[in-house]
């Protein structure tokens, strides 16, 4: 089992730890419900170490990266960050990813528990005069997430973090230790995520817990952050997107840029996308105080029509809420459903994402 | 963790306290713990008739769910309907405020069976 760089701080803060993608991590300090509500009214610090970072460089990079991705990589200006996906040739998820365009290189974010699977599957997918190197080890990765995190910020570096915008990164200093700061998250608030020698994060762990007093900020675990995720509507690899499920089934259809540009998958969406699909992920909101959880099947008229990916109780809007996938065309908004939860059905409806409206994210 | 000597216990984690021929449950501090933020509580119908190890109800937690076991059989007299408002107390107060059923015990001798609070002191350290 791996620990991150900020185990002891984890330790320190009383983190109940929980095994995840080969880590020992947090998922949780004083309560999930608590933390949400800190990032959503101010300010929470997560330790996200354990996401993984690949780094492309060489002649050929921008070529590679834009062919082993679905989202257009040659828009980007270095320093500028790119949400997207790699896909099997089938159109099947391989992970969902933060592509970082930087001086000479791209830096590629994917998920922990994909990390040495993508790995694997852009070394095979090699091209060109390109060098792939595993970075996951070089970096700690921190997130200071909630609508405070850019005062806190201001306070700690020398430049003016209002200047970086959203899904923008530079190069910044704390405390004399070299970071990479982006303004990105996966929580729906402000909030910056920051990148930098795995020796320096306790420091600046400890740095943003003092400045962040005056806010109160509270380090926040994976409970929270996986609810945080789920009331933006943001998906989960693993949970609701899989090698079995397609960009366009899982509302990602923003991510593939289709014309003039080629990737691994594309022609297998072409497909879909003209035969149309038979199913949409979609949210889906509860009438009573039940929680759908991962793997409930969902019906309609006793016919089975799909199955929840997430579900979780949502602390901001104090209801139940869920993802999952819906055959066409009960995707449409509005549809009531069924769920069964241990042996009964409960009634549900098909509602728009995101579930939180409110969130302060800069776009 | 919390863990009362005057109560009896079950492996599933939850405790019982004997009031004249009737029982009060609840989970465990161990249990609550373990759970964490409690969003809401199904409670099972005043009058029905239990069996020993019958789910009960259900607690929804914010990560999970399990189910209330009952700790004896007989018949539910009175739930906690403060839980429909406050499953939180669960969290708060397992042994007081947050306590879920009261059952008229059929068979007094069943309560033998249930541990002591030692007994499960050594069982949660296992776990």
């Amino acid at each position: 089992m791996k620990k991150t760089p900020l185990y002891k701080k984890h330790i320190e803060c009383n983190g109940k730890m929980v095994e995840f993608a080969d880590f020992i991590m947090p998922i949780q300090y004083s309560s999930i419900i608590k933390e949400i509500k800190a990032v959503r009214n101010s300010i929470g610090l997560f330790d996200v170490s354990h996401m993984g970072e690949i780094e492309v460089s060489g002649a050929d990079a921008l070529d590679f990266v834009n062919w082993i991705t679905t989202n257009d990589v040659s828009s980007l200006k270095t320093w500028q960050i790119q949400y997207t996906t790699m896909l099997y040739p089938d159109g099947g998820i391989v992970d969902d990813l933060l592509v970082y365009r930087l001086p000479e290189r791209f830096l590629l974010v994917v998920n922990a528990s994909n990390h040495n699977k993508d790995v694997e599957w852009i070394r095979e997918n090699k091209k060109g005069d390109i060098d792939i190197r595993d970075r996951a080890d070089d970096y700690f990765q921190i997130a200071l997430q909630g609508p405070e995190a850019e005062k806190i910020i201001k306070r700690i570096i020398k430049g003016d973090p209002a200047k970086i915008k959203f899904y923008w990164a530079t190069e910044e200093e704390i405390e004399g230790n070299k970071v990479i700061l982006s303004r990105t998250g996966y929580t729906g608030e402000d909030g910056f995520e920051i990148y930098g020698n795995p020796s320096s994060g306790p420091e600046i762990w400890d740095i943003l817990m003092e400045e962040g007093e005056k806010e109160d900020i509270i380090p926040c675990g994976l409970g929270s952050r996986d609810i945080l995720r789920l009331e933006m509507g943001y998906c989960l690899y693993g949970n609701d997107i899989t090698k079995d499920t397609t960009p366009l089934e899982a509302g990602l259809a923003w991510l593939l840029k289709m014309e003039n540009n080629e990737f691994i998958g594309k022609e297998s969406l072409v497909k879909q996308k003209k035969e149309g699909i038979t199913r949409r992920l979609v949210g889906i909101q509860i009438k009573d105080r039940t929680i759908p959880r991962h793997g409930y099947l969902i019906y309609k008229d006793g016919n089975r029509i799909g199955e929840i990916t997430s579900g979780s109780h949502s602390p901001i809007l104090n209801h139940p809420i869920a993802m999952g996938y819906v055959d066409k065309p009960y995707n449409k908004k509005g549809t009531i459903i069924e769920i069964e939860v241990r042996d009964r059905l409960i009634e549900a409806e098909v509602v728009s994402l995101p579930f939180w409206k409110n969130g302060t994210l800069k776009r | 963790m919390e863990i009362l000597e005057d109560l009896l216990y079950t492996e599933d984690h939850e405790w019982v306290r004997k009031e004249n021929g009737e029982i009060v449950e609840g989970i465990t501090d161990y249990a609550q713990s373990e759970l964490s933020d409690i969003v809401y509580v199904e409670l099972p119908d005043e009058g029905r008739t239990i069996r020993k190890g019958e789910a009960i109800g259900t607690i929804e937690a914010v990560k999970t769910v399990i189910d209330v076991i009952a700790a004896v059989s007989g018949t539910i007299i009175e739930v906690n309907r403060k839980l429909d408002e406050h499953p939180e107390s669960i969290n708060e107060d397992p042994y007081e405020d947050g306590w879920i059923v009261r059952i008229k015990v059929d068979d007094p001798a069943e309560l033998e069976t249930l541990l002591d609070a030692s007994e499960y002191n050594k069982l949660i350290k296992k776990e």
